[in-house]
């Protein structure tokens, strides 16, 4: 291993080492928030960012992750046992990926990201209808398993640090360059013998799995969860976008910077703000877009690249 | 005949009616989001927000001015168009030349305007459901029909019938105007193919103002109409963007006849499925449409739209 891999994982010891140095649940609540937002923004970010395939439902993937866990310590599982049920919401959510994924990933342009949004809206519905299974629009509540934050914030780690690990292997690989190559140019991509339709489901599938053990855990944290807060297009698809895009689409840290920053805002929101709290993000992300469309990860490497080109443009003496 | 079968026909020619009545609003949702999504290639995700602030324009305008809605129309029409022009102006026109790693930029940002107006309007109205109380709200007319021995009436709500007239009115100004005036034709010229209209002398700018804010002007005038028959809150945006979308899906992605003939197709499936299936699934029934539609005829009912 080199000097600068070593290096590269003291911030890493150091982000493990943060329940050591404080047992505050409310700084431990924190961190843990912005590992399951790491997560989902990394989700996204793979489907969105390098694969060019922009979801604006991926609440139906947390959602059906959530509910998945949440059924199943519903009829009678233990909570503790719900801990597997990280991967059963994964599954489950990588499942209904799989299906709409066949269905639209023929088709080009728009129709993905809206069949996307309109199967969390019909998932959203189905959980508020099927009262047998759901408990319809009362949630279901139970009590978590682990009183101790320190377990949770471990599992967060895990979670994050497994689907950094995935998406940077996969990137790295062939199908990452496909990914890239499909966002780039699809019919170029095609015309290379690059099976599109396959490899944008692969990408999905690594998405939404991801997506739905994030759902699975946020259920097994909380303790409740309904269909309003976990289906919600504002609160979990649209700030998927924002936290993804305000880091940096197609960064490797991007989303990681983006999620610790919503969390931050939110809290400031929360704290002293009160409401108003989805118009800043809705005014942030229209400056984004027009202003800041490379994210803050993506203005560094840019401004580095413009660096160490710059001595070159200069003519030798 | 048997009176039981006589009821039955009045069930469901009376689900067929409000079927109808109620997908000409819908046609007219879909008309502005079909124009856009022809025109600029893209999905407006703020639409049902656009049709959102309409309402509440109609609303403030009989709450403090005692209009009535179907003469603020003359008011809502105008200031959506403006609306839409500066939205398109200001906002969609300048990210257009942006170059970003993520595509479909303006569609990202017209997620974020809805977010935007939804919250404004949270913060300005609160959250409460509102009405515009109209004397003529519940005021029905009815039809009575012989068949057989047993009559099957039928009735047709005062208030939508009128928005379906004026929604015919509005769509039909729309055909004539695009079919036959040079702003019209330049509008369609535009949507066919962007870069041969601009060699053409077409301002392709100035176009995509006009066209913006049409269609802002037409969901704003749906919001109108619906006004006196509906219920409005900050947040009843969303669900109306979904039906735009699945509207414009069922025509094919920017045909605009086709956006008529979505509309009530919508219209008509939500209101049968509500009666013969689930009324809690009323929202589910025009996404289910709209997947088989997707599986089976991707380029919408008329097989004309684009992939």
């Amino acid at each position: 291993m080199t000097k600068k891999n070593l290096l590269a994982l003291l911030p890493v010891a150091l982000v493990l080492l943060i329940p050591v140095a404080t047992q505050s649940p409310y700084l431990l609540h924190m961190f843990i928030l912005s590992l399951l937002w790491i997560t989902l923004g990394q989700s996204w970010n793979l489907l969105g960012g390098y694969t060019g395939q922009i979801s604006y439902g991926h609440a139906a993937f947390f959602g059906v992750g959530a509910y998945a866990t949440a059924i199943m310590v519903k009829s009678g599982q233990p909570p503790a046992t719900a801990w597997w049920g990280l991967l059963l919401g994964g599954l489950a959510a990588a499942v209904i990926g799989a299906l709409i994924g066949w269905i639209c990933f023929r088709l080009r342009g728009s129709y993905f990201a809206l069949s996307v949004l309109a199967l969390s809206e019909v998932l959203r519905l189905v959980a508020v209808n099927w009262r047998q299974l759901t408990n319809g629009a009362e949630g279901i509540l139970f009590i978590p398993a682990f009183t101790s934050k320190t377990y949770y914030y471990y599992i967060a780690f895990a979670l994050a640090a497994i689907n950094y690990g995935v998406i940077r292997w996969v990137m790295r690989s062939k199908p990452g360059y496909y990914f890239l190559a499909i966002r780039e140019d699809q019919d170029c991509a095609e015309s290379l013998g690059i099976d599109t339709t396959r490899y944008k489901l692969y990408s999905l599938l690594i998405s939404s799995f991801f997506t739905g053990a994030a759902g699975a855990f946020y259920m097994n944290y909380m303790g409740f969860i309904d269909p309003g807060i976990v289906f919600s297009i504002p609160d979990i698809s649209i700030m998927m976008i924002l936290v993804t895009m305000l880091g940096g689409a197609a960064t490797k840290w991007g989303p990681a910077v983006g999620a610790v920053i919503f969390i931050l805002v939110s809290e400031i929101f929360r704290v002293w703000v009160g409401s108003g709290h989805l118009l800043f993000f809705g005014v942030l992300i229209v400056a984004i877009i027009i202003y800041f469309p490379s994210g803050i990860v993506g203005a560094i490497m840019d401004w580095r690249a413009r660096r160490r080109r710059a001595p070159a443009a200069v003519p030798a003496a | 005949m048997s009176p039981q079968v006589a009821g039955q026909l009045e069930l469901l020619g009376q689900v067929l009616i409000s079927g109808v009545l109620l997908g000409g609003l819908y046609a007219l949702i879909g008309l502005g989001m079909s124009l856009i999504m022809g025109v600029m290639k893209i999905i407006n995700l703020a639409h049902g927000e656009l049709m959102m602030v309409a309402m509440y324009i109609t609303f403030w305008a009989f709450t403090l001015g005692k209009i009535d809605p179907y003469v603020s129309l003359l008011i809502v029409f105008p200031l959506m168009f403006l609306l839409g022009v500066g939205i398109q102006k200001f906002l969609l026109s300048p990210v257009m030349e942006a170059d970003t790693v993520l595509p479909q930029g303006q569609v990202l940002l017209t997620v974020g305007l809805g977010l935007i107006l939804s919250n404004l309007a949270l913060l300005l109205f609160s959250a409460n459901y509102r009405s515009v109380p109209v004397s003529y709200a519940s005021k029905t007319i009815y039809w009575d029909l012989h068949v057989g021995g047993q009559t099957i009436s039928l009735s047709f709500s005062y208030p939508f019938l009128l928005a379906f007239v004026i929604a015919g009115i509005l769509g039909g100004s729309l055909f004539i105007f695009l079919a036959k005036t040079d702003t019209g034709r330049m509008i369609r010229a535009t949507a066919q193919d962007k870069r041969a209209a601009a060699l053409m002398g077409v301002n392709t700018k100035r176009i995509t103002y006009i066209t913006f804010g049409l269609g802002s002007a037409l969901v704003g005038a749906a919001g109108a109409l619906l006004d006196p028959v509906y219920y409005l809150y900050p947040n009843i945006g969303g669900p109306f963007t979904n039906k735009a979308f699945v509207i414009t899906i069922l025509g094919g992605l920017g045909d605009i006849p086709g956006a008529v003939l979505g509309g009530l197709v919508l219209g008509l499936a939500e209101s049968l499925g509500s009666v013969y299936i689930s009324l809690g699934y009323k929202d589910a029934f025009g996404f289910i449409i709209f997947v088989l539609v997707l599986i089976f005829m991707p380029r919408g009912l008329l097989g004309r739209g684009r992939i």
